[in-house]
């Protein structure tokens, strides 16, 4: 991320002009701090320890606030908010009950690096530590699960430390900020005083990197054969695409992007190879796998990636480039360790590529012929369904086709993200938003409603599961209330699919706990087109191949109110390709014909 | 596996031994002893902090703690480059024929009596862990009633201090 010390828009002029500052309370400040740090929109949901700050909110003509349902929606909302824009993303929430209904949001934001700031109300500071009503230490239960917290128990400290949390939040490796304010606090006065001063002598992230490091990196590129670019979610938040596909395009190595990644490099450049990891496509995860050499761009290895992290890439010298210093050689040490920001490293080791080229010839053209083998026999595919019902893969592929690479997709966690991920083709960043690192079901719907106020120009898909969907589906009505018209795609497999096929394969069928009863021949409990009227959303039911481009082209022309697609799909549908957990990459299964292992379990 | 010496500079700041001591429960990492107190500078606190791990987990405690918002600077104390000191309040059972033994004791290890009664002594000894360890070694056999210890308490050998190499100007 930049190194600005205030993060997005410039900030707007103060409110108080001449010399004295203006004196006002805790709550006007905090208004009045998100307005100039040039916040436009926040999600939350009042209560006791935050009333103070509503009332001001109400008057505020620069800062929107959109009441949600439920605290983890406003959470969600301010993550697809950031993810979507590369803004910072702001929640809002009381104490107690309210802020913990946040802390998924949060670890989650954790996880995939979203710049987030979440504002909590906390009891009055004489009655903290006493059991009050409503309270929780929520300061002490994030601290596992932000980049920084803070307790602002004097109102003169209110414009500094939301702008220091802002400034955390959004630079280096971006993070969840968490800012909890007592409610006196907020009620005492003292002068607004803007700037504020931000004292941050123990935060100093890195961003430009060292010179020697990235002329090590570039030798060992153009003296590797197999060379490959690991593609991570950092290249999406340092907003470095440009750059990468520079890069990419100089030294004609192979670019997988990982399931953060999912359009930081475009799918139709020929250089791409796709996603790797356990559901990975062959060519991405056998590049990686039987690379002579990685470069890694803000990706972290993620053991959904490595696989067994010790039989990663055996061959593989490592260079891994992270703006945070922590990642490098974490699970895989570093050859070449380059601490720095994603946008300017990778100006700086194409410029270093192309100066060791002339000395070097590279030469890849033998990785390639293999690479390109690889696409042909393996390209990404699915086996038509047996049961009449429909493909999910081919709704989704679909949905992708008709809405374009302009439009915004958001989805839930299972195997509908990882259609999703697969079968939806990417061209720029910030396109695709899903939960990646922590996997919260339920993230879709409020991501795709912050998305949907963060870009309202663009149309935005939750794709969702009906088991996500009924985790997070009342935010639907803040959908409707707002004039936030989503799309929801529900793939409607009427189970947890992806357990259910963990259990389909290495629980001998054994269908524990994954039915849901939402789907083709079930009492349909709950019926999602039912549900989509009565939060006044368009509903929609699909269930032939027939009726799905329609569906989806009815769903892009209402923008009057928020559509739900109750695609009913087939529950035998799985994921391929796929590694099973805890064995080497090496062991890609293309589909399950081609898995002689797990046929003998079935 | 192997003990390392961490000295930490951090800001004086609300849930700060929070922030760290969870931070080593959270990735796994033990604490084998803790020691937290002022620094020469005004608002800043130091924690010393011995931990038992390989030298690449160490890396990793190191990168992950130099993440925590409060902390300024990170040094490991090589021994032998650094004055190791932990303190230790002992109270060990004496009467009329062991007092003498456990004073002699006392006096070969350069202890002190801090507290005297019919028939206990309350002693404090300071050194490195191979010193206090041999000291209660010895003073086991008369009955040890009870122990207080510090954390270990180090400092880098010459004339360098931690915060100088912070506030260079």
């Amino acid at each position: 991320m930049s190194s600005d010390p205030i993060p997005t828009p410039l900030p707007r002029r103060p409110h108080a002009a001449g010399a004295q500052p203006e004196e006002i309370t805790g709550a006007a400040a905090v208004v009045r701090t998100l307005e100039l740090l040039g916040v436009d929109d926040i999600f939350g949901l009042p209560g006791g320890a935050i009333l103070p700050v509503y009332d001001p909110l109400m008057d505020s003509t620069e800062v929107r606030h959109i009441l949600v349902r439920h605290e983890q929606g406003a959470g969600h909302a301010a993550e697809g908010y950031a993810a979507s824009s590369g803004r910072l993303g702001v929640c809002i929430a009381t104490s107690g009950p309210g802020a913990t209904n946040l802390v998924t949001a949060i670890a989650d934001a954790y996880m995939d690096s979203v710049p987030l700031l979440a504002i909590t109300g906390q009891v009055f500071s004489t009655l903290m530590g006493t059991d009050a009503f409503q309270e929780a230490d929520i300061v002490g239960i994030t601290m596992p699960v932000t980049k920084h917290s803070f307790l602002v128990k004097d109102a003169k400290d209110i414009p500094s430390t939301i702008a220091a949390a802002a400034h955390i939040a959004t630079t280096g490796r971006p993070g969840p900020v968490l800012v909890d304010i007592t409610k006196d606090a907020q009620q005492a006065t003292a002068p607004f005083i803007w700037p504020p001063k931000i004292d941050l002598p123990g935060y100093r992230p890195v961003t430009k990197a060292h010179g020697k490091q990235v002329q090590a990196a570039a030798q060992l590129f153009v003296e590797a054969k197999k060379p490959v670019l690991y593609v991570g979610g950092g290249v999406i938040r340092a907003k470095a695409s440009d750059e990468l596909l520079e890069l990419a395009e100089r030294t004609g190595a192979p670019v997988v992007t990982t399931l953060m990644a999912r359009g930081a490099f475009p799918d139709s450049h020929r250089q791409q190879l796709g996603m790797p990891g356990m559901h990975g496509t062959v060519p991405a995860v056998l590049a990686l796998q039987e690379s002579d050499l990685i470069v890694a761009l803000g990706a972290r290895f993620d053991d959904r990636v490595t696989g067994k992290a010790e039989l990663f890439a055996p061959n593989a010298k490592v260079v891994h480039v992270d703006v945070d210093p922590a990642e490098i050689s974490k699970i895989r040490l570093a050859d070449v360790p380059i601490v720095g920001d994603a946008k300017d490293v990778i100006v700086d080791l194409t410029a270093a590529y192309l100066s060791a080229a002339t000395e070097t010839t590279p030469d890849i053209a033998d990785w390639w012929t293999y690479l390109n083998g690889l696409r042909e026999e393996f390209p990404l595919g699915y086996a038509p369904t047996t049961d009449g019902l429909l493909a999910p893969q081919y709704v989704i592929q679909r949905i992708g086709e008709i809405t374009g690479p302009e439009g915004v997709y958001a989805s839930g966690v299972g195997q509908h993200q990882m259609w999703a991920a697969q079968f939806i083709n990417y061209e720029r960043p910030n396109s695709w938003l899903n939960s990646g690192g922590a996997g919260t079901m339920g993230y879709s719907v409020p991501a795709a409603m912050g998305a949907k106020v963060a870009e309202p120009d663009r149309d935005v898909w939750a794709i969702d599961g009906d088991g996500c969907f009924q985790m997070t589906n009342q935010e639907l009505a803040t959908c409707a209330i707002n004039n936030i018209p989503i799309k929801v795609a529900v793939i409607n497999n009427s189970s947890l699919g992806m357990v259910r096929q963990w259990q389909t394969l290495f629980y001998d069928g054994r269908y524990s706990n994954t039915d849901l009863n939402t789907g083709h021949d079930t009492i349909r409990v709950p019926d999602f087109v039912k549900l989509a009227e009565a939060y006044g959303c368009l509903g929609i039911r699909v269930t032939k191949e027939e009726e799905v481009d329609a569906a989806i082209k009815l769903a892009l022309e209402t923008n009057d109110r928020p559509v739900v697609i109750d695609f009913v799909v087939s529950a035998d549908a799985m994921v391929w390709p796929m590694v099973p957990q805890g064995v080497s990459n090496s062991y890609v299964q293309y589909a399950r014909d081609h898995s002689p292992a797990f046929e003998e379990e079935i | 596996m192997s003990t390392h010496v961490l000295s930490l500079l951090v800001e004086d700041k609300p849930g700060l031994l929070t922030r760290v001591a969870g931070l080593f429960a959270r990735r796994g990492f033990n604490i084998e002893s803790l020691a937290v107190g002022v620094s020469e500078i005004d608002g800043l606190s130091r924690i010393t902090v011995v931990v038992d791990v390989d030298t690449l987990p160490l890396e990793q405690v190191t990168k992950q703690l130099n993440k925590l918002v409060n902390v300024i600077k990170i040094v490991e104390l090589d021994p032998a480059q650094s004055v190791q000191r932990e303190h230790l309040l002992i109270k060990v059972r004496v009467d009329n024929t062991t007092r003498s033994q456990v004073l002699e004791a006392v006096n070969l290890f350069r202890a002190r009596v801090v507290d005297v009664s019919t028939d206990a002594l309350v002693i404090e000894v300071t050194g490195d862990s191979g010193k206090t360890t041999a000291f209660l070694r010895v003073l086991e056999p008369y009955g040890i009633k009870e122990i207080a210890q510090s954390g270990l308490l180090a400092i880098g050998r010459g004339s360098k201090s931690i915060s100088e190499r912070v506030f260079k100007n």
